[in-house]
């Protein structure tokens, strides 16, 4: 089954194109709509053509595909200097580009958009096969952003909105009857739906967690190599990168030819990191590479980052308990609230330095958390206890009115 | 001239009276606090709203002062140093807790006082006086209440004090000018803060003293309201109890049980309940969004939703100028009641003034209602 956009729903629309100059204002007198809307249904490219944002901007059918709208006799159209007509499979790249690489043409109808497309389509996996191969089951520009609806980016319901961007790749690369011959996977968009970054760009709206073309680049999509795996994560996880590249596993995995990031987190299915990703258990990716016995400090390293963060963990959670404790008890805690989240920050700190392999920065910085810990416990303690302090002393100074009032009662009674 | 009372025979305790009387002269003052009277009926407890809003009132003076040797007013400051009153500052939590919780107390028996005084007819002649001070104490009171709740700067603060002052603002020809003097500016700001404190640590107290003072002479002067009913009785068919010691032990035993049951919210409820709460919240922000919520005082709601439900357009009067004015005429009804209420002047009871006092509590108890169910 062909993914990309058939000829034959363009070719009514071409059919139809009557004008060779381009550039002129969509109006009335646009035959090219005026004969389209009458014979075509809802899903002809006349009707679809009003979602498109090249269209909402002015453009008309003759902008790309040549002709004269002003004419209404197909023939003539057809005779018009310029005319394009419905451009074939290969040569869709260029038609676009006719306008998208014109730097000149592009600044003054949407300036901020870039004008290399084309020259990253040509370094892309597509595009090499499409030009190098001519193999027209490979996405061209309109199998994403599709023909005669194509949507800015930026708005919901366009194909290439972030959120609607895995289901866009995933039309071809999820289908494993259209897959069939290239050799590659097609669980990629299941694997990173469960994945923390699906799960959080597709499940919690959050436009700052990657789609596919974060990590693969859009026009010039291709799989990041092994090589440039550490720039691909690192754009966002910068710190992580940074340490990583100044640690130890630097070279091992250099040597080895294991992909950065992906030898311990996968990269599709990448899930929520875990603490028990580290250490010297079964569990943890540490052992799958290092023993007590290979004759590196690896084993001791992992062993101390493990029981340092489980430290830290514990004593996190000991003070919040004990700081809701003292919260739902109505005492004043904004300073603890406020300590506690530095030791939130701390141990997102820890975390993140254990990419570092190595024990010199990671534990100084778990022993400051230690120490923030236990100041929020001890405070939410003495919180709690102040708070039972207060009602011995609310009940010592009840008892002590009650006697006053009840001498005072007594004394008026005599009195009356 | 030495004057000399039964109880004073001790040895000790007789040469102290006699060294006071001499250089001041309080044989007369205790002479006549020994005749002095109130009445005793049904209707009795009455007498002990005065009693328990002026002791409500001295919590207030004691707390107010102790919050002012931390309190620092300012944009910068105020936030801050509440903050560090009820953290950090040896039982500066139970001191705020006690200063608000009186202070919303000391209102609602002022308005308890007031309404029993109007429903006994009590504020009739002679006691005209004794009533409009009592009016000018309460309007000074919720003066207290209004200033008072800006003092912490945080947000519920900020934004129900910029509605309150922006009300002010509706007052036509003077209230553009009467929003920047209370505001000093154009916006509340520190600025603000600084009016809001002088107002409430100096301005107010001064006036409240001087009313005060004149409001407790008349009363010791003129003596407590005997009842309508009493009319006509014969003189045996009344009772009374000695004003000094009966009726001031008895004040003091309900000012007990005041000042625990004012420990027990506060240190219940140091923050407040349900509506009637006052956590420190956040640090006023004037660039953030407005809470969800902005509500006054609970004794300011029922003006507040009054306003709310009035029309943008009465007539050809805007809403809220409208509303201003009603409570404007209707308050000053109220304050002149004494000398409009003509069948008071010869000890009857005016159904028309009955009637216009069911109908103003009545639409407080049911705009306050209304203010909390709506929102």
């Amino acid at each position: 089954m062909r993914k990309h956009i058939g000829m034959q729903s363009i070719l009514p629309l071409l059919l139809a194109v009557m004008v060779a100059l381009a550039g002129g204002p969509v109006s009335a007198d646009d035959n090219c709509l005026n004969c389209h809307r009458d014979w075509e249904d809802d899903s002809g490219p006349s009707h679809l053509i009003q979602r498109d944002i090249h269209f909402q901007n002015g453009l008309g059918c003759a902008d790309c595909h040549g002709g004269d709208p002003a004419l209404d006799d197909m023939d003539d159209v057809r005779r018009v200097r310029g005319y394009r007509g419905v451009p074939g499979y290969l040569e869709i790249p260029d038609f676009c580009a006719r306008c998208h690489s014109d730097a000149a043409y592009m600044r003054d109808h949407n300036p901020s958009l870039p004008t290399d497309q084309l020259d990253k389509y040509k370094t892309s996996v597509h595009g090499q096969r499409l030009f190098g191969r001519r193999d027209t089951r490979v996405a061209n520009c309109v199998s994403c952003h599709s023909v005669h609806e194509i949507g800015d980016g930026k708005l919901p319901h366009s194909s290439t909105h972030p959120i609607n961007v895995p289901a866009t790749c995933g039309k071809c690369h999820a289908d494993p009857d259209y897959m069939a011959g290239y050799g590659i996977p097609t669980s990629q968009l299941d694997d990173f739906t469960h994945s923390v970054h699906g799960q959080a760009l597709l499940e919690r709206k959050d436009l700052g967690a990657p789609a596919c073309n974060d990590c693969h680049s859009n026009h010039g999509a291709a799989p990041p190599g092994v090589e440039s795996l550490a720039a691909v994560c690192g754009n966002c996880h910068v710190f992580a990168a940074e340490l990583f590249r100044q640690s130890p596993h630097e070279v091992a995995f250099e040597e080895n030819d294991f992909p950065m990031c992906e030898t311990c987190h996968s990269n599709h299915r990448i899930e929520k990191p875990h603490d028990s990703m580290v250490g010297t258990s079964d569990q943890a990716v540490c052992s799958e590479c290092h023993s007590a016995d290979d004759g590196t400090i690896a084993f001791a390293v992992a062993d101390t980052v493990a029981t340092s963060l489980a430290r830290l963990v514990t004593a996190r959670d000991r003070a919040k308990t004990t700081l809701d404790d003292a919260i739902a008890k109505g005492m004043p805690t904004t300073d603890e609230e406020f300590l506690l989240g530095e030791v939130d920050q701390t141990l997102i700190q820890a975390r993140t330095l254990v990419h570092a392999f190595a024990t010199r920065e990671f534990v100084p910085k778990v022993e400051a958390g230690l120490a923030k810990a236990d100041s929020v416990w001890v405070n939410s303690k003495a919180l709690i206890d102040d708070y039972y302090y207060r009602r011995k002393g609310l009940a010592i100074a009840t008892l002590f009115i009650t006697i006053v009032a009840a001498g005072l009662y007594l004394k008026i009674r005599r009195m009356s | 001239m030495m004057y000399s009372v039964e109880n004073k025979t001790g040895g000790q305790e007789q040469r102290l009276y006699n060294w006071v009387d001499q250089r001041f002269r309080i044989g007369a003052l205790v002479e006549y606090m020994g005749h002095k009277v109130v009445p005793v009926h049904g209707h009795s407890i009455f007498y002990y709203l005065g009693g328990i809003t002026l002791f409500l009132f001295v919590v207030q003076v004691v707390t107010g002062i102790l919050l002012l040797m931390y309190y620092r007013p300012g944009a910068d400051s105020a936030y801050e140093s509440v903050r560090f009153i009820v953290s950090e500052v040896a039982f500066g939590w139970l001191i705020r807790a006690l200063h608000s919780w009186s202070a919303n107390l000391m209102i609602f028996f002022a308005f308890l006082h007031m309404f029993t005084v109007y429903f006994t007819r009590a504020y009739r002649r002679p006691r005209e006086l004794t009533w409009l001070s009592g009016i000018g104490l309460l309007a000074l009171a919720l003066g207290f209440g209004f200033s008072g709740y800006l003092l912490p700067w945080n947000e519920l603060a900020f934004f129900a004090t910029r509605v309150g002052t922006g009300m002010a603002g509706a007052i036509p020809i003077i209230g553009d000018d009467l929003l920047v003097i209370m505001r000093g500016g154009e916006e509340v700001t520190g600025a603000t803060i600084g009016r809001f404190f002088g107002l409430h640590v100096a301005i107010l107290p001064a006036l409240f003293t001087v009313l005060l003072a004149a409001h407790l002479i008349f009363v010791q002067r003129q003596g407590m309201s005997e009842p309508l009913d009493w009319q006509g009785l014969p003189q045996t068919a009344k009772k009374y109890q000695k004003f000094f010691p009966n009726f001031l032990y008895r004040d003091l035993l309900v000012w007990l049980i005041a000042l625990n049951g004012l420990a027990l919210l506060a240190v219940l409820f140091p923050d407040g309940v349900g509506p009637v709460h006052w956590p420190l919240g956040t640090k006023a922000d004037p660039f953030a969004p407005p809470p969800p919520v902005i509500r006054p005082e609970w004794y300011f709601m029922f003006a507040f939703q009054a306003l709310k439900l009035i029309p943008a357009h009465v007539l050809f009067i805007e809403g809220e100028l409208f509303g201003i004015v009603v409570f404007t005429v209707g308050g000053l009804i109220w304050a002149l009641v004494p000398f409009l209420d003509k069948k008071s002047k010869v000890d009857q009871r005016s159904g028309s003034f009955l009637g216009f006092g069911v109908l103003v509590v009545a639409f407080i108890i049911i705009m306050t209602m209304l203010g909390y169910v709506l929102e």
